[in-house]
């Protein structure tokens, strides 16, 4: 189902977050993003989806446009009900949006969740490989790849091990092996470290941003963690809930490695919070 | 690198070290603690029968434990119990079988296509609602007094079980598994036969038990009403003593057809907490 323009109300302007130093505000809404001259790994043009029909028509996502550049990682946050997951899951080409564009120029998409949602039949190795051979990896390298994946996510010794007898974190390391078999350029992250604990979740930070470099993925991951946010992302995209919209998006500068616990990392994660506020209390909540 | 020995400290700390082999004394601790259950109940047993017996009560057919277990040990002796136990559980197994053949295909079709479903969903309910001894008249109109008539029942009594447990199975799949399994690429067939079987296989091996107990009904049953010409199986030698007023051998028979259900049921058990071990749905400490 198409929605004509029409039906789409525009994107609501919003008083623009004043500027406050460590971070510049790169735009209200609209396709921009700090490509330059990288080519757009991702395009969503006006995109909007709605769910029912009627008076249980629930508009989840309107007119959102953004784009993430090839090797950008990108987070978007937003209070719960901003249609985050709905994004996801029609970049990833699991749903369709109701009226807009969403273009990932026929890159591979894989897909992480909050849970790590493996096959619980299966060992972590037989997880990894069977997302290989969905991929038509035949036989023979299927063994090695597998192997070598789980020495990404540093799990060699565990290929053995069924879902149940590795720790959260460890799944979901497995989870983003299996996600890396994929071959995938762009990786889309609906929370998937919110169930971890503190620690276990800053460790696969670092890992993440590691692989993410090797691999040169393009992320653009989901949280409602703005100090998750403000560590990973090169770009932070903030979304209005009910509908989501995109209210704010930020450039975070990057001086060598970031840590969670760092100031800068604190300052924008502060500025992050004060722009969810304010949306949050628009709502009157 | 840090983030290295990190990860593997708290690896360590969260996966432990796995429980070593069982030494024989906890093998043999294991065993009693399954046996004694068991050998209590049938101690039970015996005495609740033996306080009967001796209260009096139908003192002229009602026999003793120290009458009929005697008849039992002469009976084993005696290659006609053995016959009818191996008549008995070959048909057992030949309509077991084709009740596994007909509720797994009916449970696949009616699974997999929705028109199917809303034709037969409640129809399979229904039938499994139905005493089977009610298709016997039906049966033997249909194929006259014989195996063939008992097997039609045990199909009709054991499929629909199976068909619902395998249609459970795949209606509870996870949809966070489905996601998953969508974003890897499968898809169709290849989507069910590396997810949604492998998904429903808990709930489809309690549909195999649940068929099993319906269909070994419908067969014991069936021996009792067709009078079939041939080896009599256990349900023929229940009606036979039962024609002589045989107490003893009556109640032989019945602790031969209950300790195949107790031997059978052990078998299903086991292959569920199999199952169930594999996907870490058991509780651990209830496990252990």
């Amino acid at each position: 189902m198409r929605l004509s323009n029409e039906q789409v109300t525009p994107p609501a302007s919003q008083p623009g977050a004043s500027a406050l130093p460590g971070a510049r505000l790169a735009s209200e809404t609209g396709i921009t993003g700090r490509a330059g001259d990288r080519s757009i790994a991702v395009r969503l043009t006006e995109v909007s989806k709605t769910y029912g029909t009627g008076s249980s028509r629930l508009l989840a996502l309107d007119g959102v446009s953004l784009t993430v550049a090839d090797g950008e990682f990108v987070c978007i946050i937003g209070a719960s009900g901003c249609g985050k997951s709905t994004l996801l899951n029609l970049v990833a080409g699991l749903d369709e949006s109701s009226g807009g564009q969403v273009d990932t120029g026929g890159r591979r998409v894989g897909l992480m969740f909050q849970e790590p949602a493996l096959f619980p039949w299966l060992t972590a190795g037989r997880n990894v490989e069977l997302a290989l051979r969905a991929q038509g990896v035949p036989r023979a390298a299927r063994r090695e790849q597998t192997r070598e994946l789980l020495e990404t996510v540093r799990l060699g010794g565990f290929a053995d091990k069924r879902p149940h007898e590795l720790s959260g974190g460890m799944r979901q390391r497995v989870a983003m092996a299996r996600a890396l078999a994929l071959h995938a350029d762009v990786l889309l992250m609906d929370e998937p470290f919110g169930a971890l604990d503190a620690m276990t979740r800053d460790l696969l930070h670092d890992e993440l941003e590691r692989i993410c470099a090797e691999r040169t993925l393009t992320v653009l991951f989901v949280t409602h963690n703005v100090r998750e946010a403000a560590r990973l992302g090169d770009r932070v995209i903030v979304l209005s809930s009910r509908p989501g919209r995109v209210i704010a998006e930020y450039d975070v500068p990057r001086h060598g490695a970031r840590r969670i616990d760092s100031a800068e990392v604190a300052r924008m994660a502060g500025q992050l919070t004060d722009r969810l506020r304010e949306e949050m209390g628009r709502h009157g909540n | 690198m840090a983030t290295d020995q990190a990860l593997h400290g708290l690896d360590n700390l969260e996966v432990g070290s796995g429980a070593g082999g069982a030494s024989s004394g906890r093998a043999a601790r294991k065993i009693w603690a399954a046996a004694w259950p068991k050998l209590l109940a049938i101690v039970l047993v015996l005495v609740v029968w033996q306080v009967v017996h001796l209260t009096g009560w139908k003192k002229l057919v009602l026999k003793g434990p120290g009458d009929v277990l005697p008849d039992l040990w002469r009976m084993a002796h005696h290659a006609l119990i053995w016959q009818a136990i191996g008549v008995t559980m070959q048909r057992a197994a030949l309509g077991y079988v084709l009740a596994v053949i007909f509720g797994t295909v009916i449970g696949l079709l009616v699974a997999r296509i929705p028109p199917l479903r809303a034709a037969l969903g409640s129809i399979i309910t229904g039938l499994q609602t139905m005493p089977s001894i009610a298709w016997y008249p039906f049966a033997i109109i249909l194929f006259t007094a014989g195996t063939d008539a008992i097997l039609f029942v045990m199909i009709m009594g054991g499929a629909p079980a199976i068909a619902n447990g395998l249609i459970t199975g795949v209606d509870y799949t996870p949809p966070i598994l489905l996601r998953a399994g969508r974003t890897m690429g499968l898809r169709g067939l290849t989507l069910y036969r590396y997810l949604v079987l492998p998904a429903s296989l808990p709930a489809y091996v309690a549909g195999l038990k649940q068929g099993w107990a319906f269909a070994w009904r419908s067969l014991i049953a069936g021996e009792l009403i067709v009078s079939i010409i041939g080896p009599p199986g256990l349900g023929v030698l229940l009606n036979t003593d039962e024609s002589n007023l045989d107490f003893s051998g009556t109640t032989s028979v019945i602790i031969v057809l209950l300790i195949i259900g107790i031997v059978v049921d052990m078998i299903f058990t086991q292959a569920d907490l199999a199952v169930r071990r594999r996907r870490g749905l058991l509780d651990p400490a209830a496990a252990s």
